[in-house]
């Protein structure tokens, strides 16, 4: 049987000679790539989780002449920080995961799309960049990586959105199909992957789609980093094997007073204790861009879903009107029942809202916003009327 | 007279980056480097040099929170609000610049030094409370540690 811990990894940190990694890739053949990294099982590490190399193979098959890759280092979901490690950390890691992608789908120029709020990292990525470019001269590969700051709009990390900041317009996400695989940046096929995603992708080719897999479950496999903050007193950045229970998690990183988890962020599920035991952090239980934030007994759930609410109504880009309205209503709502101009039922009628919201929606924003909400108000309805 | 040395700037930002509608969003983040917050009449330029419509830009500049069509100080102090600062005392730290400054949230002090406005989560809530002045990021802030980065600005 499985010995029940959370186990410490270090890949994403780990120190890699790039170079190596591009001499194995040039003696590779495209398609072996995109193979290898299905073969992983890798998911997207950004939080959505779909399968890297499926949509590696998708861009790889297209017709085009021009293609993309962009790195999504917009990362802007309420409690996630790790990119900005990663990226302060292991900045060559992350242009060479760009450097393998390209060579896999067979790209020229790549994106780095950094939210503004990272601006100070730009000098050293900048000195990083210029090494790695010397090295694709060195390497005759004709791959370029271009640097774009956003300007403090959550939404860009919405990949479609994301594009649209790229070309020069308001963050609005677009609809879908086509999806970027086919036309995203410039109506061009594009690979859109999370910082952390493409770290893992360079662990990949170095050790090998088995040595990946030997971490994680059937349906998470790997590690990944945690941004771990909230009332712990081990606040900070974990590299951990994904398959863990909350419970587990919580006998980590607690204070011995947790009542709930906030696993993914604003746009995640709130975990309650007594469900510690039997949730699994991960996409068979509940996925997470990284963001486990913890309260204690000290702090009242309507605080944390007002600020939540807050935060969405604020950063809804507003051209769907089930977000935009919905994250107001939802707002105004609670407010009222906590002031008591609205009894406890209309809770039930928010939720009806929130789950209105999900169905209607544009885009990842709108249509989580339910999660947060409605795992709150089920789990912590006293504290949200009293 | 003014308005000739913001075109002047406004054009070399569009010589810098170029003229294309991918261009619009690095040269407007420029502008806000130079002048803290873009001007009407700056965003009319633009609109010029790059030859789309002034209502273009505009609503493309209002969209993203960092590109500040207000006048803004020098200093522009984005506090955390976001709920881990929220917790560990955002509260505080917010009545301590303002008793420093002497400005309200949202205000500008009158010699156009200081912002002080509030902000969606930055990134450090591992080290909360944190705000960003101008570019940089202060984390793990106190009342007083608040109060000695100020003193720095202020004497700046």
């Amino acid at each position: 049987m499985k010995e029940k811990h959370v186990k410490r990894v270090d890949l994403i940190f780990e120190k890699v000679e790039c170079r190596e990694i591009i001499e194995k890739i040039m003696n590779m053949d495209p398609d072996d790539i995109c193979q290898e990294v299905l073969e992983s099982d890798l998911k997207g590490r950004g939080g959505a989780g779909f399968p890297t190399g499926m949509k590696w193979r998708f861009a790889a098959k297209e017709k085009e002449s021009v293609k993309y890759i962009v790195c999504n280092a917009d990362e802007g979901e309420p409690g996630t920080f790790k990119d900005r490690e990663i990226l302060d950390q292991v900045p060559g890691k992350v242009f060479c995961g760009m450097a393998v992608a390209a060579r896999a789908v067979g790209a020229k120029n790549g994106y780095v799309y950094l939210r503004g709020e990272y601006k100070f990292l730009i000098p050293k990525l900048n000195e990083y960049l210029n090494t790695f470019h010397k090295m694709m001269d060195e390497f005759n590969l004709n791959f370029r990586i271009h640097i774009r700051l956003g300007s403090g709009a959550y939404i860009c990390g919405e990949e479609s959105a994301l594009f649209e900041s790229i070309e020069g317009k308001r963050g609005e996400p677009r609809n879908k199909p086509p999806y970027p695989t086919t036309s995203g940046l410039f109506g061009k096929p594009t690979t859109i992957n999370n910082v952390e995603t493409l770290v893992h992708t360079v662990m990949i080719i170095k050790y090998g789609a088995a040595h990946f897999k030997e971490l994680g479950t059937k349906d998470s496999r790997g590690s990944k980093v945690f941004s771990v903050s909230g009332d712990t007193p081990k606040s900070g950045i974990y590299e951990l094997e994904l398959g863990m229970s909350v419970n587990e998690f919580v006998e980590e990183f607690g204070d011995g007073d947790t009542k709930s988890v906030q696993v993914g962020g604003a746009s995640g599920f709130c975990v309650p204790r007594k469900k510690f035991e039997e949730t699994i952090i991960g996409f068979e239980g509940v996925p997470t861009g990284g963001s486990m934030k913890l309260f204690n007994s000290t702090r009242s759930m309507y605080n944390v879903l007002h600020n939540y609410l807050d935060f969405f109504t604020e950063e809804s880009c507003g051209q769907c009107t089930p977000c935009r309205v919905g994250c107001q209503q939802l707002l105004k709502g609670v407010e009222a029942v906590k002031r008591g101009d609205k009894n406890s039922r209309y809770l039930d009628e928010l939720v009806k809202l929130a789950k209105t919201m999900k169905r209607a929606s544009k885009c990842g924003l709108g249509q989580s916003v339910g999660n947060a909400f409605g795992s709150i108000v089920e789990n912590f309805k006293e504290e949200i009327i009293y | 007279m003014e308005t000739l040395i913001e075109n002047e700037l406004v054009r070399d930002l569009a010589n810098k980056h170029g003229r294309t509608r991918e261009s619009l969003l690095p040269i407007l983040q420029d502008l806000v480097v130079q002048n803290r917050f873009l001007s009407k009449q700056d965003m009319v330029d633009v609109a010029r040099e790059l030859d789309i419509s002034a209502a273009d830009v505009f609503g493309t500049a209002t969209f993203y929170t960092f590109l500040d069509t207000e006048v803004r100080g020098k200093y522009i102090i984005r506090v955390c609000k976001t709920i881990s600062c929220a917790m560990k005392g955002k509260h505080d730290i917010l009545g301590t610049i303002e008793d420093t400054l002497k400005i309200k949230l949202g205000e500008t002090s009158s010699n156009r030094k200081f912002s002080l406005l509030e902000t969606n989560c930055i990134g450090w809530c591992h080290k909360a409370p944190a705000m960003l002045i101008n570019d940089t990021p202060y984390t793990e802030l106190t009342p007083e540690k608040v109060t000695e980065i100020l003193r720095e600005y202020i004497k700046k």
